[in-house]
């Protein structure tokens, strides 16, 4: 075999290995998104049809309907809030971390470490609380408790971000007579902000598709989306319809944003490991 | 940084300094009460809950010491799904692993349309795992399913196969599905990583003849090391939380053969309101859980350090 061939061989099958990963991976996606569309004798039929042949919308239709405005509301409420908690506390304790090494070393990995607390751990202790203040099912309980993970996070990737800024200019500042905190406001967190924009999108993103503390807390009032669409999958009977329709609602804003931070999506996942 | 502060404040009287000292603190301080709020002061109320048997109908809270966990630790049930919890952890991580890093060795290096088969390969990370449950249910599924018509297809007759009705297949079920969502994650990890290394070395390799699991074996993987630890532990630690997709997927059936700790727990809870057992078993948990963070810990140090 030639060294042409050779190469031309190997070029291929990176393609092919790039189109059966391509298949695997956007498969579950795309039908998924299809059974929002189909009818219930598409979706309920063996084998099942692939390609609905009379797209309709009546699913979405009856998610609106059914509350999912609300549900979708909620979490856009429940998400947004506990962001800006944990990036407003976040980023000042960051600053701290990063340019005075308050704590020393220790300090910064220990609250990193609170980012791996299991849900588990600290449920039934909140399922008290909450009972005993009437917050179940509300709205500042849930903000509230994703600040268990949401803050850990903040911290820490801010702080990264804070150590890679130059000090020279808010050093002049404090010089000029400037406080710390103004320091910090004015001229540090204008400088970290693509970092800032990041570490919101990732601790929006988190509590977006939260689970484990949203079913434990909310019933109706307060639920979420990741809530909302368990009640489509009844004992009886399956809504797949809405659960496709539900379904496509909580993806579509997540993919958007994760487009917007592509940039820094390796040091989000990897909690700044990884740049 | 400490050095410029002082030099900044020696001059200003003793009082403004300590006042200067004190705002790092200052800073910290609404971070720190929350932390203790969120998560400290929880987890020492649970380990106190642990100690108690705290059931519904009761209507004392009687100390009970070490009970629960004696119960706990006799019971088949809690070490099933300890079992699982880390076949999960074990198995899945490891084939992610292998899976993301072979994708990544293999799409590295410039590549037509590359930017969005990267993209696109990445969507499963964000979808939330409750519908990625939802989502395998219906593939998995005996007569609606695809999976079984594209077996049958292969095979040539009708295939209905009942994939979540028997553990076994369950298991590979809750596997495949915690793969296909993680993988990715693995695989841009990995993509990164390679994307830094000095193409220079690998050039002398090639002069030398070095064959291509050799460059793999003494270079490629020493290399990313640091990179590969850290991936493993972040997704080892998450993957010891597995819950939302037993939750959707399984429902931790058939019968309750497919929990993992987090569900199990959860129906000790929700379903039996035993908070003082399900304490107690949480706390079996974030012992597992300490063990994997120390080594993160230490990764991390590691990789500030580089």
């Amino acid at each position: 075999m030639g060294l042409r061939t050779r190469k031309l061989l190997a070029r291929s099958i990176r393609y092919v290995i790039a189109v059966v990963a391509l298949a695997f991976f956007l498969f579950p996606i795309v039908w998924i998104i299809l059974t929002a569309f189909k009818t219930p004798s598409e979706f309920l039929k063996s084998p099942p049809v692939w390609i609905p042949q009379t797209p309709n919308l009546i699913y979405f239709e009856h998610v609106i309907k059914t509350g999912g405005l609300r549900a979708l509301s909620n979490t856009l409420i429940i998400s947004t809030s506990t962001t800006l908690l944990a990036l407003l506390i976040g980023s000042l304790a960051a600053y701290a971390l990063a340019r005075y090494r308050v704590g020393g070393d220790n300090l910064p990995f220990f609250i990193l470490s609170q980012r791996f607390m299991p849900p588990v751990a600290v449920i039934f202790p909140f399922l008290l609380f909450f009972k005993t203040l009437r917050w179940m099912d509300t709205h500042q309980a849930l903000i509230l408790i994703y600040l268990t993970f949401n803050l850990p996070y903040a911290v820490w990737m801010m702080r990264g971000f804070f150590m890679e800024i130059p000090r020279e200019i808010e050093e002049s500042a404090l010089v000029d007579g400037c406080t710390p905190l103004g320091a910090f406001w004015r001229i540090a967190l204008p400088l970290v902000s693509p970092g800032l924009v990041a570490t919101g999108v990732f601790c929006f993103i988190f509590s977006w598709a939260e689970f484990f503390f949203a079913v434990a807390i909310t019933k109706s009032q307060a639920i979420t989306l990741s809530v909302y669409i368990v009640n489509f999958f009844g004992k009886m009977m399956v809504q797949w319809g809405e659960i496709g329709a539900t379904s496509i609602v909580s993806m579509v804003p997540l993919f958007i944003l994760s487009f917007f931070v592509q940039r820094y999506l390796v040091r989000g996942l990897t909690l700044g490991a990884v740049k | 940084m400490v050095a410029t502060t002082e030099a900044l404040t020696l001059k200003s009287e003793t009082p403004r300094r300590k006042r200067r000292d004190l705002i790092p603190w200052m800073f910290v301080a609404p971070c720190m009460m929350v932390i203790l709020l969120v998560t400290v002061f929880p987890t020492i109320y649970s380990l106190g809950l642990s100690l108690t048997k705290w059931e519904i109908g009761l209507q004392e809270r009687p100390f009970i010491g070490l009970g629960n966990y004696i119960e706990l630790f006799s019971t088949a049930r809690f070490w099933r799904s300890l079992l699982i919890t880390l076949l999960v952890v074990v198995v899945g991580v490891s084939i992610e692993f292998l899976l993301g890093f072979g994708l990544a060795q293999t799409l590295s290096g410039p590549m037509k349309g590359k930017r969005f088969i990267v993209a696109a390969l990445l969507l499963p990370v964000m979808v939330m795992p409750v519908v990625v449950g939802y989502t395998w249910r219906l593939l998995w599924d005996a007569q609606y399913g695809p999976i079984n018509q594209i077996i049958g297809w292969i095979i040539g007759q009708p295939f209905t196969y009942t994939w979540l009705a028997k553990t076994e297949t369950a298991l590979l079920a809750i596997l495949v599905t915690e793969i296909w969502q993680w993988t990715p994650f693995m695989f841009l990890v990995f993509l990164s990583g390679l994307a830094v290394l000095d193409p220079e070395i690998f050039e002398a390799a090639d002069i030398d003849g070095a064959s291509g699991w050799t460059k793999l074996w003494y270079m490629t993987l020493p290399l990313m090391r640091p990179i590969i630890v850290v991936a493993l532990l972040i997704r080892g630690l998450d993957a010891l939380k597995f819950f939302d997709i037993i939750f959707t997927l399984t429902g931790g059936g058939p019968g309750n053969s497919t929990e993992t700790l987090s569900f199990y727990i959860y129906q000790m809870g929700y379903q039996f309101f035993r908070l003082g057992y399900g304490a107690a078993a949480s706390f079996v948990l974030l012992v597992f859980l300490a063990v994997f963070l120390t080594y993160l810990l230490k990764a991390f140090k590691a990789a500030v350090e580089r």
